[in-house]
């Protein structure tokens, strides 16, 4: 921890949108590396807000975002790009070259990555999400699942020091969720997980954040989080019907 | 005009036209049409020639006959045209079959039908026998401005999103037991039109939103690019120089 | 109306490619200006719309439905420049993959369907906005008008190159009649869907209304000033009425302008005297035209019987002929939903 600085580190983060509504009011946290992370929240929290600060695509308001010691800012604003992966929650905007292994290569190519070097980073990143058949595919045919782990790669493909997921269960079936969790706990990089999926922050994430009006309300444990019944029900977060947060083992 | 867009023309195969580059075969596609276009309509064997040659890079590619000949509907209402001319052109008339028809209007007649019969079974060979993606790779090797061939890889990476989203919507109509009849429900599809369009553009910030998270600062990189060899140059320019021999024959008889 | 190749001759159609080709450049760079380098997927996302769009259809009557070509629509939402690229490449993109439209024929179909409509309908569209009252109906009737005159005004695009280079020796009078003729129909269902559709837009995201930009801050200081008192429910009471009056309107603008147009242009392109019938007349093809049931009606010569003036007889025919297409289409519609009442009305006092 010493010698490495945090993955992520924010703090005093506040934010207005022109139109004079205000979505974040001074927001401090820190990532250390290799961590995963929930960021839970009602909706209108502020979550989506704070998540286009980590790579500089909102800037302007107070306070500062530090990527692995690296301060968000105009001044390196393509490295910071390369650090912070941002999975978006639709797939279809994420996907937007004409075959999976084009966009896969997108980031890297852009970030001046070519020839053998640009073929095997696509390769690797295929395979990380067991997609690597689907290369020369165009996205608009794979399934939801499919193209929710392509999306994924094509972060991956960047290596980046975080991997930002925004909703990542939202619209899976039971077993895509499955395969993304597996997938996700096999990576070997920061995950900030932003979600109200409760469940599956337990299953993948031992820390979880409240955001909750713009500031972040609690920084624990996520099982004892979820465990307060007062705090979740101050925030509008609800557990699905007859789950028990004490009853389940964490695969972390 | 029509509503046959939904239809690709592409199909699979390994054949050596499939194999070619797609600048080469956009090249000589485009070539071959320009040749055919400037022929003297007088040289009614030439057009025959021409179709000939098509007719062989079609056996060539291995598009049946019967795949190409459906496609060439597309032209029907200029053929509707093209016979009304005959009655409607001005100058000299002969009688046919005890209709008078004009002579040049004849000659126009057939002009249009020939021309433009080999151009669209021009552009059907190239469609059917190149991938969408390549097309448009032959475009950007083609030199066309690269915004204009990233528009294009756009419209086309999201033709079939919004051509769904554009369904879904008309299945929320219908569930709800709307059904356009009439004029007067224009304003109920214009609204779907309008929802569209919204939803549309609210996408294309929100892919220029990922774009930027992943490096994109105005220009796309350069991920694929084809090359040609001088073989494959002279196989895909052999139809339009073997046209071109064609025409120039046609303007010396 | 995608023109196929061999219709307009070769040095005409490279002549048109250049045309093409420079303000296609042009709008390029007007497209950054206006979208700065969200230009390529925003562009693109719309190019995906109008060409998904095209294949909306909008039924008309008795089975027979139009769709929209875009080009005004294009121009009003996302502004002139991109909407010349999206319409361009919507062209070029069905010219290839779909074989519509000839591949050298691309200079002739660029210019006239997707720089002539948008430059003239934008063009139109901004004079009436400065003109008009601001407001949101204002803008409704600027993108209906702009639709209105931006399809006949392609045609007279088309008959120019025609004009120029065609390859047929059809009379420039009667290709006229006939392009514009038709076309000032085909604008007509082509304004009304467009200035629905800006309307649609407006009323839910107004910033997204690239011609109405500017419109936005002032109209909510007057909304404002009006509605600032009035209690919800009103307002929602009068909503409706104040759609039906524009629409009205709208069709009797829209009504009045095909009259118009359709009067104009006729008086002047159909003053050839050999059309069609005076080659039946003169030729012996009166047999065959008897069959048509419209024979003996007054407007059987695209020229009303007992007047004298050729071109009066053209222009009087070409008012008749759009008023009698109107009436007809109304009587269709209100026959039909004379008959379809009965059917309806059962289940609404069932569910009452």
């Amino acid at each position: 921890m010493t010698t490495a600085p945090a993955s992520l580190e924010v703090s005093g983060l506040a934010f207005a949108y022109p139109d004079g509504h205000q979505a974040l009011f001074g927001v401090d946290f820190t990532v250390a590396r290799g961590e995963r992370v929930a960021l839970l929240g009602p909706n209108g929290a502020g979550k989506t807000t704070l998540v286009l600060h980590l790579n500089g695509i909102l800037t302007g308001g107070a306070g500062t975002v530090t990527v692995a010691g690296l301060p968000v800012g105009k001044r390196h604003m393509a490295e910071i790009r390369r650090r912070v992966g941002i999975v978006f929650q639709d797939p279809d905007d994420q996907l937007f070259m004409p075959t999976v292994r084009e966009d896969v290569a997108f980031g890297p190519a852009a970030a001046g990555v070519r020839g053998t070097e640009l073929e095997a980073r696509v390769r690797a990143a295929l395979e990380k999400v067991g997609m690597e058949d689907f290369a020369d595919r165009p996205p608009h045919h794979l399934s939801f699942g499919q193209r929710r782990r392509v999306a994924v790669a094509t972060v991956l493909a960047m290596e980046p020091e975080i991997l930002v997921l925004d909703e990542p269960s939202s619209n899976l079936d039971p077993a895509s969720r499955r395969e993304l969790a597996d997938i996700l706990r096999a990576l070997d990089v920061t995950v900030l997980m932003v979600t109200h999926d409760l469940p599956y922050a337990l299953e993948l994430c031992p820390r979880s954040l409240i955001l909750s009006d713009g500031v972040i309300a609690a920084d624990g444990p996520t099982g004892a989080l979820l465990s307060d019944e007062a705090l979740m029900r101050a925030h509008r977060l609800e557990l699905p019907f007859g789950f028990d947060p004490q009853s389940v083992t964490m695969g972390a | 005009m029509g509503a046959g867009h939904a239809h690709r023309l592409y199909r699979h195969g390994h054949s050596p036209v499939h194999a070619l580059p797609p600048h080469t075969k956009l090249a000589a596609a485009f070539a071959f049409v320009v040749v055919v276009v400037s022929t003297p309509r007088e040289a009614m064997w030439a057009f025959g020639v021409y179709a000939g040659l098509l007719g062989f890079v079609a056996h060539h590619a291995r598009v049946p006959a019967g795949f190409l000949l459906k496609r060439l509907l597309i032209e029907v209402p200029f053929v509707a045209f093209a016979v009304l001319m005959p009655f409607v052109a001005e100058g000299e008339r002969v009688d046919v079959l005890g209709l008078s028809l004009s002579v040049n209007g004849l000659w126009g007649a057939w002009n249009v039908l020939a021309k433009g019969t080999l151009g669209v079974a021009a552009s059907v060979l190239l469609a059917s026998t190149t991938e969408l993606r390549e097309l448009l790779l032959g475009l950007q090797r083609l030199k066309l401005p690269p915004l204009l061939v990233q528009i294009a890889s756009f419209m086309i990476r999201y033709g079939d999103v919004i051509t769904d989203e554009m369904r879904r919507m008309r299945i929320a109509r219908e569930s709800r037991g709307f059904e356009a009849r009439g004029v007067r429900h224009w304003g109920v599809l214009a609204k779907s039109a309008g929802a569209l369009f919204i939803r549309s553009y609210e996408r294309g910030e929100r892919v220029h939103l990922a774009m930027v998270s992943r490096g994109y600062a105005g220009s796309m990189p350069v991920i694929d690019e084809v090359t040609a060899s001088r073989a494959q140059w002279s196989h895909a320019l052999a139809l339009p120089l073997a046209a071109l021999v064609v025409c120039l024959l046609g303007w010396t008889l | 109306m995608h023109v196929p190749d061999g219709f307009i001759d070769a040095p005409t159609s490279a002549a048109t490619g250049v045309v093409a080709a420079a303000a296609v450049a042009v709008s390029l760079r007007g497209a950054r200006r206006e979208l700065d380098e969200r230009t390529a997927p925003l562009a693109g996302l719309v190019a995906a719309f109008i060409f998904a769009v095209q294949m909306l259809n909008f039924p008309v009557a008795a089975g027979t439905s139009g769709h929209l070509l875009g080009g005004a629509l294009a121009a009003i939402l996302v502004g002139p420049f991109t909407g010349v690229l999206c319409v361009s490449v919507v062209l070029l993109m069905q010219g290839i993959l779909f074989a519509d439209g000839g591949l050298t024929a691309l200079g002739v179909n660029i210019t006239d369907m997707a720089i002539v409509t948008t430059v003239v309908s934008y063009a139109v569209f901004r004079v009436l906005v400065k003109v008009l009252p601001r407001g949101r109906r204002s803008v409704t009737v600027a993108s209906f008008v702009a639709a209105l005159v931006s399809v006949p005004a392609a045609a007279v695009a088309f008959t120019l190159i025609y004009a120029v280079g065609g390859t047929t020796d059809v009379s420039l009078g009667k290709v006229a009649t006939a392009m514009i003729g038709v076309h000032v129909l085909i604008g007509l269902g082509e304004a009304v869907i467009t200035a629905l559709t800006v309307g649609a837009v407006i009323a839910v995201r107004p910033d997204l209304v690239h011609g109405a930009r500017g419109l936005r801050q002032r109209l909510k200081l007057r909304v404002d000033g009006a509605l600032v008192d009035v209690p919800a429910p009103d307002g929602a009471r009068t909503a409706p009425v104040a759609a039906r009056t524009s629409r009205r309107a709208l069709w009797i603008t829209g009504l009045a302008t095909s009259l118009l147009l359709a009067g104009v242009v006729s008086f002047y392109a159909s003053s050839d005297p050999d059309g069609l019938e005076k080659v039946a007349h003169d030729k012996g093809l009166d047999s065959k035209t008897e069959k048509h049931a419209s024979a003996d009606s007054p407007l059987a010569d695209y020229g009303v019987k007992d007047v004298e003036n050729a071109r009066l007889s053209g222009g009087l025919a070409g008012v008749i002929g759009v008023g009698v297409t109107v009436v007809a289409g109304s009587a269709v519609f209100w026959v039909v939903r004379r008959r379809r009442t009965p059917d309806v009305s059962p289940t609404n006092t069932s569910a009452v």
